[in-house]
This record gives structure tokens, C-alpha cells and sequence, in this order.
């Protein structure tokens, strides 16, 4: 039963894209398979990678732990089937830089042999920051795509409770079917997961939201929560259009509620989290399984038999698709994730990862199509496309022209990538590329600007400390002259000093003068003797009269 | 194995530029077929001359500018061509429509920087161009009852001569709209001077058939998704409104609104010039606000002006404020607050 009554919202623009979902649906989820070989890379997640705790040689069981999650934004890594660490080592991961990075590598026994497990019964006395520990150490991350650590949206933060818990099932990117195809088979793990979520954030509603182009899906889970949900969760049909499954059109369209521009949809007291999280929720809290696994659609005109597949973390990705069928010959371009917002990968010897959906195969044909660029004509397709309402044609115009302030000012790091712009452009311009331009020069920019305002700091602070130095040192030399200018005029201590001291000189003088009178044997002296003893003495009496003077000036 | 790689997204629907202005002139032809209905050979004749001078002054300044010579299959010259033709009188010599087909494609769009970069309509450029130059010219439109062959079209308007025991005056006159204005400078009262055979139940006779082929061709853009409705009502609605104010207080001095809709370059305008996405404005309340200033001024030029239908100054008047609407205009971006 799905809640007709329910109120639903809608955002701006958005588009009605060819699904191409029936092609992967028509069989079961297809069983794992153990690949000889598993690279596990360390970053599988938004935020730190995770720490190998491990060593090459090591024997592992599956679900054992083999890397720790390293700081708050990170996740731990867990061996998906037992075997041995060969290596720690770099290795190609599916990333859009196409560069390598370090994984751990596991040689696999072939047995599949768990680690002891703890299950846990029931989840209802379970501490909601126990749960939250619990989802941490399986290493769960958003399993939609972005692959953000689970348990930090599964703490309500400041808030007391939180409004509304939305479970993203709209898998709005055509050819993807992962979901719905868990949905039709997992449907009682999905509720219960999110009644564990529920209980974790003290959630007031839970809403699951899966576009009304999944009929059947529809149906199983209705059936489902009629079952489990204790009245806690309502199932909606939503529309079908792209990109409802982006977190904050879903809540959009499920609350009407806006998440603030450049802010968290917890900042209105909502929280999402995709259906695959909830189910992989639901195993580790009561079963205590880590997420070692998850489904994948491989689909698409390049690949021989579509489907969906569960597979091991670590598959490389060429043994997956030939174990699954194989590339058709016409096969152009391989994605990972959906023909939307994917990543296309330049080689198939990449590892699937926690956040890999899809494999998408394009044919030579579908990836050539279209790609003579035209100038833009401002015909505004993008601007009626655009699910945030922002002008792409001006975001573009800015790019084009460099314009870092004014591309901000038009809400450019409000874009979602979403691709919608790109799709309908006339001219063909590649306009996400252009945003995804902008945003790294200003990323850059940024780093620069905080780099040379630190620099500028320093040299400021230099020069500031220079000048209080000099300053300093000014008013030490001052003080020091100020003081003996003071000693030199009104200390009475010294003063009397100076005058005994002169008393003294004096005294001396007197006394010098009565000796030379006493030592005077002169009396019988020719006229000639007497004068040139009188200019002696004048000189002598000079001499002394110039000296004493001259002694005291110096002592100044 | 390996792959070429590229970013996403990595679909792309059909819709590319040649494919939409392909589409506009396919809407254009109602109104074309009305033209040739009611005024013989001499629209077709506009056309492949503006066209063929088009298409030459197009591959002319691609090849200076050193621009690949692919942009000729956008089918932008052809465009602005045939708005051209359809906007010139219907008996303009040749190289009136020469002239203007040049002034339109190189001063109008190629020495701004070519498509996607002139701020003012190139169509409207050569009109004016011709208008104000050569305004003599600018009055030889067909009367709807005469008859002229293909062949006495083209000795008209490639060497001035008239067919035999006619005169240009008594084959060609001013539009509708210039005829009530030198009337009621007469001051003949609007009945009489409507009740001649230049006017039809609405409009000008036959204009008015043509003005609906322009309609028809319009709501077809409309509902192809090629334009948006902002335009074309904020142009109709704004003339509509202004016509009616006055012509409520004095309806001997002022036309009545349908006249207005449906004479002149009305249609033609603001289905297919005005809606000219590259000199237009493009955000949604912007669209509308530029679209009532072209309705406005044009209301204003054909009532008080100097020249008998100023919509092409209107349309380039409002080209002039289209970047001040549009950074006053921006949409309301999702999660910013009201």
C-alpha cells in the first residue's frame, strides 16, 4: 500500500530521461563469486582513507578487520572472503583522475570463511551512540554513490530528535536497477534497517521514497512495512523524473523541505540515507556482518547479458564482467555509476568499491555521438533543466571568461553535477566540465589566498616585531641617558660626593702651593736664576690652574 | 582492457542548434504561405535573394575570421534571412535586401563575434540600417488586390520597371498602421480612415491572415518546447493593454488592440525576432519585463513616433537592457531563502 493521501512536493527543471532499466531486471540477483585475487583500495569512502592494521603474509578470515578507520570522517575496511594479504601495495582504483593509490590485496583461500560474528537479537534496548558504533566499525558508508560514513548521519547532533528520516529509493539515473532489484528482494532487511535508523536518530517519520517507475519493487515493500513497520514508515510513489534521487531533491520532494544552499539537510531536521545503506544497516546490527559485499548492475548496450549482481568488495572489474558475460564487441565506453553523473573508467582492471552501483557499457556509437561543440546560444534549455534553479548560461559565460567572483556570486558550488544542463545543451557544451573548472580554481585559489595570507602574516608579524624591537631597545637607550642626565643634576647623594671631592682638590692645591713656598732655597740667586725661576713657577701655577679645571670637566 | 575516457554526463539528446532553427523556419512557413496567398511572387523572390546574400556574407566572414566553414549547416544565416525578407516591404528593390542581408550578417552578428555573441538582433540591425537610410523605399508595399506575375515582380524589383499602365504609386502603399497615423495627423476620424480596402476585419487586409499564420507557427514553437510563453505574452499582452487603455478613453483617436496584434510586424515579432534567444533576455521574469518593453515602446513609436512601426528600435531599445534584466532578475536558487 502505498500512501496516496501524502502530499508531495516538486522541485525546479529536472528531466524525463529513457530508462533502459527493464534490460537488467528481467533475472534474480546473481550470487557472488570468489575472485582469485581482491584489491581493497584504503579510500573507499568521503573523508580519511582507513588504516591497514594488517601485514603481507597474514591470513584473514572474511569480516575480519584489516584496516581502521582513521579519524572521525572515515571508515574501516574489512576482508571480504578469507584468504592471504599478498600485498599492500599501489594499484589503479576507479577514480576520475585515473590515478593510483594504495590497497591492500588479499589472495583469496577460496573457503569464504567468516570471522566470528556477533549477532545482536534485537536493536530496541540498543543505545542509539551503540548503534552508531556498531555501523561504524562495519565500515558502512552511503552505498547510493557518495559513499559518506553512515554513522555521522545517523547522530542527530544538537538536536534532540530529528523530523523526518528519508530512505532514498528513487534511482532516478537510467539503466541503474540495484535497487529496485533489492527492494523486490530484500524488502524486510530495508524496513528493518530503517527502523534502526529510526531508532537511532530518534526520527519522528520515516518516509521511503522510489519513483513510480519500479511498480513491482512498489509493491514488495508496501507488503513489507505493512508487516514490520509498525505503523513507523510510509512507502510513496514519486514521480519519475532526474534527478529526484539527489539527497536534497528527495527531501524536496518528500517534505518540501529546502536544505539550506551550501548546508545539510540536517539543518532542517531531516536526514536521508539510501535504501542499500538501510539494508547493509540492518546486517551489521543484527547479524554483526561488516560490508563485505553489495549488488551492482551491470547493464548497457556494450555488455553481453545484463543484470544485477551481488559481488565481494574488491572484484577487480574486468573478472567480474567476464565471469558475468563478458563485453559485447561493440562495447565503446565502460562507466562507473550511471550515464549521468559516472565516472568512466580508462581501464577495467579496477577494483568495485563500496560506493560502486553500476558498470555501465556504452557502445562506440553512444559514445561518439554528438560532440560538435557549438557556441552558446543562450536559448536557457540548461536554465529550464536546472534542478537548484541556478542559469548555467551564465555560470558557463563566467567560466568561460574566468570570472571566479562573479561564477560565486550566480551559486555556482549550489550545482550538483547532476549533468541535466550538459543533456539538453543544443550546442553540446560540456557545462559541467566547465563547473567542475571553476570550482577547483577557486578550490586553488583558495589554498593560494590562505597560503600567501599566511605568508603576508608571517612577514607583517616579522616586521612588526622588528619595529617593537627597535622600539624597545629606543626606550631602554633613553631611560638610561634620562637617568644619568638626572644623577648629574639632582641627585643629592652624588653631589655631595662631587663636592668633597672638589673640597679635596683643593685642600691639594693649598697644599702644593705651601710646599713649593717652603721649598723654596732662592735667596742668593742672580737676577737672571730669580726670573727664570719665576717663569717656571708661572708656568707651573698655569699648568696646574688648567688641570684641575680639565680633571673635572672629564668626570662629567 | 581499455577505454576512452571522458566526463560525464555521457548522454545527450538530439536536439542540436541546426535542429532548432530548422524547426523555427519550419514554423515560419503558415505565415509565409498567407504572404505569397495574398501578395503573389515577390515574398518568394525576397527570400532567395536575402538568403543567397546571407548565406555569401555567412562563408565570407567565416572564412576571415578563420572560423570553421560547419557553422554554415546552423542554418543561423538562413534564419535571420527570411526574418528579413518577411520584415522588408514586399516590393523592395534587390539591393535593399542585399544591403540589409549584409549590414544583418556582418555588422549585426559577425563583428560582435558571430552566433551566440551579438547583443543586438542581426535582423533588426539591417532593417534599421535600410529604414533609416533609405526610407523611401520602406513604403513600397503591395496592395492586396493587385495582381503581378513572376516575371513582372522581378523586372519591378531588379530594374524599377513597372508593368504596363501601372504606377508604383497606384500598385504599392504605406502599411495600415502608417495610413491611420498620416490620417489621423489629418484629422480624419479612425472609421473612415479604416474603411478603405487596405484594411481587412481586424488588420490590414490580408496582414492579418499572415499575422495568424505567424500565431499558428508561434504556438507550434511553443508547444515543441522551442520557446517559452514568457515572451511572446509579455510582447502581445503589453501592446494589447496599452492599445486598450487608450482606445477605451478615445476610440476615434487610438486602434483598437486586435488591430495592433495583427498589423505591422506584431506576430512575426514576438513569436520569432523577439524571441531571438541570443539578444533576448533569459531569465524567466526577465523575458517578461524585456518582452512588455519591446510592447511598450513599439506602442509608443506607432502612435506618437516619427516612423510607421517601430518595432524594430523597440526590439533593439530592449537588446541595450537585456544584461542589467538578467543580473536583476536571477531565479531564486534552490536553499537560498526567500
Amino acid at each position: 500500500m502505498t500512501d496516496s493521501q501524502y502530499k508531495l512536493w516538486s522541485f525546479h527543471g529536472g528531466l524525463h530521461l529513457p530508462g533502459h532499466k527493464k534490460m537488467s531486471t528481467g533475472q534474480p540477483i546473481g550470487k557472488y563469486f570468489i575472485p582469485e585475487r581482491l584489491i581493497l583500495p584504503l579510500q573507499q569512502n568521503i573523508g580519511e582513507p582507513s588504516e591497514p592494521i594488517v601485514s603481507e603474509g597474514e591470513y584473514v578470515l572474511k569480516g575480519q578487520l584489516i584496516a581502521r578507520a582513521n579519524g572521525y570522517i572515515s571508515a574501516p575496511l574489512h576482508a571480504p572472503t578469507s584468504g592471504t594479504v599478498s600485498e599492500i601495495t599501489e594499484q589503479l582504483i576507479p577514480h576520475p583522475s585515473g590515478l593510483a593509490a594504495t590497497c591492500i590485496i588479499i589472495k583469496s583461500d577460496g573457503l569464504d570463511k567468516w570471522v566470528q560474528l556477533s549477532p545482536h537479537a534485537s536493536y530496541e534496548n540498543m543505545d542509539p551512540s551503540a548503534l552508531r558504533n556498531r555501523i561504524r566499525d562495519a565500515g558502512i558508508v552511503g552505498l547510493g554513490g557518495a559513499g559518506f560514513p553512515s554513522f555521522i548521519k545517523l547522530n542527530p547532533g544538537s538536536r534532540t530528535s530529528i523530523d523526518e528520516l528519508v530512505i532514498n529509493a528513487a534511482e532516478c539515473e537510467p539503466y541503474i536497477t540495484c535497487d529496485d532489484m533489492l527492494m523486490r528482494e530484500h524488502a524486510d532487511e530495508i524496513i528493518q534497517g530503517t527502523l534502526i535508523m529510526q531508532h537511532a536518530l530518534h526520527a519522528r517519520q520515516c518516509l521511503i521514497g522510489v519513483e513510480d517507475d519500479k511498480p513491482e519493487a512498489l509493491k514488495v515493500m508496501s507488503d513489507a512495512v505493512k508487516r514490520l513497520g509498525h505503523g513507523q514508515i510510509k512507502i510513496l510513489a514519486i514521480p519519475t523524473l532526474y534527478p529526484t534521487g539527489g539527497e536534497k531533491q528527495i527531501i524536496k520532494v518528500l517534505t518540501g523541505k529546502e536544505a539550506p544552499s551550501q548546508g545539510l539537510p540536517l539543518d532542517t531536521g531531516t536526514v536521508c540515507h539510501n535504501v542499500g545503506t538501510a539494508a547493509a544497516v540492518y546486517q551489521a546490527v543484527i547479524h554483526g556482518r561488516p560490508l563485505v559485499s553489495r549488488i551492482i548492475t551491470l547493464t548497457g548496450q556494450g555488455i553481453k547479458t545484463p543484470g544485477n549482481h551481488e559481488v565481494l568488495i574488491g572484484t577487480p572489474v574486468n573478472e567480474f564482467i567476464e565471469h558475468n558475460g563478458g563485453y559485447h564487441n561493440r562495447i565503446g565506453k565502460l562507466i562507473m555509476g550511471g550515464p549521468m553523473m559516472g565516472i568512466s573508467l580508462a581501464s577495467d582492471l579496477v577494483p568495485v568499491i563500496k560506493t560502486t552501483n553500476c558498470l555501465l557499457g556504452q557502445t562506440q556509437q553512444e559514445a561518439t555521438d554528438n560532440n560538435t561543440v557549438m557556441p552558446c546560444i543562450r536559448c536557457g534549455a540548461c536554465m529550464d533543466a536546472c534542478p537548484v534553479n541556478l542559469l548555467p548560461q551564465q555560470l558557463y559565460w563566467y567560466a568561460f571568461a574566468r570570472d571566479m567572483d562573479k561564477i560565486q556570486d550566480y551559486n555556482l558550488f549550489d550545482c550538483i553535477e547532476c549533468g541535466c544542463c550538459c543533456y539538453v545543451c543544443p550546442s553540446n557544451i560540456p557545462l559541467v566540465q566547465y563547473y567542475r573548472f571553476a570550482k577547483t580554481e577557486i578550490w586553488a585559489q583558495e589554498r593560494e589566498k590562505k597560503k600567501s595570507d599566511r605568508a603576508r602574516n608571517r612577514h607583517e608579524f616579522r616586521l612588526e616585531r622588528l619595529e617593537k624591537q627597535k622600539k624597545e631597545r629606543g626606550e631602554r637607550l633613553r631611560k638610561k641617558k634620562a637617568a644619568l642626565n638626572k644623577s648629574k643634576s639632582t641627585d643629592k647623594k652624588d653631589n655631595d660626593k662631587q663636592q668633597a671631592i672638589a673640597a679635596a682638590l683643593t685642600r691639594v692645591r693649598e697644599k702644593q702651593k705651601q710646599h713649593s713656598v717652603i721649598s723654596k732655597n732662592t735667596d742668593n740667586l742672580t737676577a737672571d736664576q730669580k726670573k727664570k725661576i719665576e717663569d717656571a713657577d708661572k708656568r707651573r701655577q698655569q699648568n696646574n690652574n688648567e688641570k684641575v679645571p680639565s680633571e673635572e670637566d672629564s668626570d662629567s | 582492457m581499455q577505454f576512452n575516457k571522458s566526463t560525464s554526463p555521457y548522454l545527450h539528446n538530439t536536439r542540436d542548434i541546426p535542429t532548432v532553427m530548422r524547426l523555427v523556419l519550419l514554423a515560419l512557413l503558415p505565415g509565409t504561405i498567407a504572404y505569397y496567398y495574398f501578395f503573389g511572387w515577390a515574398i518568394l523572390i525576397n527570400i532567395t535573394i536575402a538568403c543567397i546574400t546571407a548565406v555569401i556574407c555567412e562563408a565570407l566572414m567565416l572564412a576571415l575570421r578563420n572560423r570553421p566553414l560547419l557553422f554554415l549547416k546552423d542554418y543561423s544565416a538562413i534564419l535571420t534571412a527570411c526574418l528579413l525578407a518577411l520584415a522588408l516591404p514586399t516590393l523592395a528593390p534587390w539591393w535593399l535586401i542585399v544591403l540589409a542581408c549584409f549590414f544583418a550578417i556582418v555588422a549585426g552578428k559577425h563583428l560582435y563575434g558571430g552566433l551566440g555573441y551579438n547583443p543586438f538582433n542581426p535582423a533588426m540591425i539591417g532593417y534599421v540600417v535600410v529604414m533609416v537610410s533609405f526610407p523611401q523605399y520602406m513604403t513600397q508595399w503591395l496592395l492586396p488586390d493587385i495582381d503581378l506575375s513572376l516575371i513582372q515582380t522581378l523586372q519591378l524589383q531588379f530594374q524599377g520597371i513597372t508593368p504596363v499602365s501601372m504606377t508604383l504609386d497606384s500598385i504599392t502603399s504605406a502599411t495600415p498602421i502608417d495610413s491611420i497615423k498620416t490620417g489621423l495627423s489629418l484629422d480624419l476620424p479612425l472609421s473612415q480612415i479604416t474603411s478603405s480596402s487596405l484594411f481587412g476585419a481586424v488588420g490590414g487586409a490580408g496582414w492579418e491572415w499572415i499575422a495568424s499564420g505567424f500565431l499558428l507557427g508561434g504556438v507550434w514553437l511553443l508547444y515543441k518546447d522551442i520557446i517559452t510563453w514568457h515572451i511572446p505574452a509579455g510582447l502581445l499582452a503589453t501592446l494589447a493593454l496599452m492599445a486598450a487603455i487608450f482606445y477605451i478613453v478615445s476610440p476615434e483617436h487610438y486602434s483598437n488592440p486586435a488591430f495592433q496584434l495583427f498589423s505591422g510586424g506584431t506576430m512575426l515579432t514576438a513569436f520569432f525576432i523577439a524571441t531571438d534567444p541570443v539578444s533576448a533576455s533569459t531569465t524567466p521574469r526577465g523575458k517578461i519585463i524585456y518582452a512588455s518593453g519591446i510592447g511598450l515602446i513599439t506602442y509608443i513609436i506607432r502612435t506618437w513616433g516619427g516612423y510607421p512601426d517601430g518595432i524594430a528600435f523597440a526590439v533593439l531599445l530592449m537588446n541595450m537592457t537585456v544584461p542589467t534584466i538578467d543580473y536583476y532578475t536571477r531565479p531564486r536558487v534552490f536553499g537560498v531563502k526567500r
